[in-house]
């Protein structure tokens, strides 16, 4: 698109709401970059839609600052924000044309009629419903709404775009396929995205980093890998991906388990409440021979094989640790061939995998 | 078999009742009709001669026709200020805290469970003090305060079947709160403001208790000068009367539905 906006960065800090008893937000303190694709991610109930809705200006906070730019927004009505907005239900005005949806934003503005049609046009094209816009929205599918309402969102180029849920409602293949078309038409326009779900996996595949919200408050913001890697508490590695946890006793920097001294790469982030070792199933190896030294050594019996397509999950029980899952690819699992049950073999937790974090962040 | 069949008793039983129930509520309006052309000069039924002479008697009487004035001067009075103050009502208790609604929700039965002759008792004192009693804008302002309910309860059952999301789509596209109302919310819960209008007007033409005190004089409804004159003699003309009202009432139900239709067809297209 053509552009003389240009994406704000978006300063939030010290943000408080409270509903009675319930803290939506507990001092929440946020930087978003100008063009960046920003994530909200945590349980149902976190606080996420609040978050945004206190951004457009719809919640009003109890406390604290949020400025677009240099400018303090606080106390902006919602319609001076200039926002683009998408809603988890799409909001779309049913009584409206598709072309009347989208030109309602401009309308506004007070852009001439002509102006108006061709910059429908165009924004109806970039979501690849070109001559749609004669349709009533009861004729379109569901996947065909939400295109709508992206469209109506970013017509009047706006320079920070908000989405809540905005895929929620599609069923799983489809939703995947928005996924990338999102992400690459954010790269086409020059607007700040924040963007809510719980969906841990769209997170991951969209943002380029992620706050992962919790009670009110953000547990850890990183980019996919690193919150993948090296989450900062065990909500968010319990959050993100696949794992199973082991307590753990940690002094002076170093974590045993069971007695034993665990290698480890990684910092263990401060915290309280105790310290668990977190094991994803896919990054430990099976050995075909003894495990080395200066990995952690999981080797136990094959207690269960089972095939789900794209991979292959070994269940191994560990004399000491109980049950630990391991995911091998299919592919790999092919090649070198799979364990029998009831085999002895070598697992290694290498020290760069070797995830320790605290019960909760201090 | 045997149940289908005992089904389709049971579904005969419903039908007879349905009717029976149906014709007991619709006869007594209706008798009024043919009672109206009666040519008898006191109220008859079946009536045995054919004539127009009472509804002659009803547009010519300046009484009756100052009366009717008045009634139907106040009907929209209270509609165009009951309407807009109801909706605007039920929006605001729509968008406030659920616990706050359930309590004004209380406040705002009120008036159609007190019985109305308390209401009319309270009225007429009130009124004594102001002055109002026997003024049109007396009239207007307790027929308001009874069709206010009217209009809250229909715009709020309006809105609960509305996605309040679009208003705030419209804000965050750049609608200032009234603009997004007018603009996005009206045009979807307008079929539940003309009812409620049509309530409110309907209750306003219909209303004797109230009119019966604080009405009179030049100002007299057209129901408080029906219910005196019934007291003083069984006149014909009140059955031409009560049929006009009843073809007015109807009419104006009709008019609603069809633009209901319209609309309906509209959205579907
Ligand atoms: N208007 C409100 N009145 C009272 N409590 C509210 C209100 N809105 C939100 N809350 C509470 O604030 C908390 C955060 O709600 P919020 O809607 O932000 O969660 P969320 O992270 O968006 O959850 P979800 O994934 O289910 O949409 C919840 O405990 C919720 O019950
Ligand atoms: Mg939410």
């Amino acid at each position: 698109m053509s552009s003389t906006a240009q994406s704000l960065p978006i300063e939030i800090s010290s943000l408080c709401k409270a509903y009675g008893p319930i803290k939506a937000l507990d001092d929440v303190s946020l930087n978003i970059a100008a063009g960046e694709f920003l994530t909200l991610l945590g349980p149902s109930g976190s606080g996420k839609t609040t978050l945004l809705m206190a951004l457009a200006g719809f919640v009003r906070p109890d406390g604290g600052s949020i400025r677009f730019g240099d400018q303090e927004m606080i106390a902006t009505p919602p319609h001076k924000r200039g926002l683009g907005m998408v809603f988890q239900s799409y909001a779309l005005f049913p009584f409206m044309t598709v072309a009347e949806n989208v030109a309602y934003p401009l309308k506004i503005r007070g852009v001439s009629k002509s102006d108006q049609k061709t910059r429908v046009e165009r924004v109806l094209d970039t979501v690849e419903l070109g001559g749609y816009g004669d349709r009533r929205i009861t004729q379109l599918s569901g996947g065909q709404r939400q295109r709508v309402a992206l469209a109506r969102a970013m017509v009047f180029e706006p320079r920070i775009i908000l989405m809540d849920e905005p895929l929620s409602a599609l069923d799983k293949k489809l939703r995947e396929h928005m996924q990338i078309e999102l992400k690459a038409l954010h790269q086409k326009l020059d607007a700040t995205v924040v963007y809510v779900t719980h969906d841990q996996r769209e997170a991951l595949t969209m943002s380029d980093r992620i706050a992962v919200v919790n009670h009110g408050r953000i547990e850890q913001i990183d980019t996919p890998e690193r919150l993948y890697r090296q989450p900062h508490s065990f909500f968010v590695a319990d959050f993100i991906g696949e794992s199973i946890s082991l307590p753990v006793t940690v002094a002076n920097d170093t974590a045993q388990l069971g007695g034993r001294v665990l290698k480890s790469d990684l910092a263990i982030a401060p915290g309280s409440g105790g310290h668990r070792l977190v094991i994803r199933p896919e990054l430990l190896e099976v050995m075909s021979g003894p495990v080395p030294e200066n990995a952690n050594d999981f080797s136990g019996r094959v207690n269960d094989i089972i095939y789900q397509g794209d991979s292959v999950l070994v269940i191994v029980e560990h004399k000491s640790v109980g049950m630990i899952n391991v995911r091998v690819p299919a592919n790999r699992a092919g090649q070198t061939g799979l364990p029998s049950k009831g085999e002895q073999i070598g697992l290694a937790l290498h020290p760069e995998d070797t995830i320790i974090v605290p019960e909760q962040v201090s | 078999m045997e149940q289908v069949g005992q089904r389709k008793i049971d579904g005969l039983w419903l039908t007879v009742v349905g009717i029976a129930v149906l014709f007991f509520l619709i006869l007594p309006t209706l008798i009024v009709i043919p009672m109206s052309f009666s040519g008898a000069s006191f109220l008859e039924f079946p009536p045995t001669s054919f004539s127009f002479r009472w509804y002659a008697a009803y547009f010519t009487s300046p009484e009756w026709m100052s009366a009717t004035k008045t009634s139907l001067i106040a009907a929209v009075m209270t509609t165009a200020i009951a309407t807009p103050l109801g909706s605007l009502c039920a929006y605001g208790l729509h968008c406030s805290a659920p616990r706050i609604r359930n309590i004004a929700q209380i406040f705002v039965i009120m008036p159609i469970v007190v019985p109305v002759i308390l209401i009319a008792v309270g009225v007429f004192s009130l009124y004594a003090k102001l002055g109002l009693n026997y003024t049109l804008t007396g009239i207007v302002i307790a027929h308001t305060a009874l069709a206010l309910p009217f209009v809250i309860v229909t715009v709020m059952s309006g809105l609960q079947n509305y996605d309040f999301d679009q208003e705030l789509a419209a804000r965050s596209l750049g609608a200032s709160r009234a603009y997004a109302l007018w603009t996005i919310t009206v045009p979807q819960v307008k079929f539940s403001i003309q009812t409620g209008a049509f309530l409110a007007f309907i209750t306003s033409l219909d209303e004797v208790v109230i009119s019966m005190l604080v009405s009179g004089g030049d100002n007299a409804t057209i129901t408080r000068r029906m219910f005196n004159s019934l007291r003083d003699q069984l006149d014909p003309t009140i059955a031409a009367i009560s049929t006009c009202l009843i073809f007015v009432s109807i009419s104006a139900l009709v008019i609603i539905s069809i633009f209901n239709r319209n609309q309906k067809n509209k959205d579907q297209l």
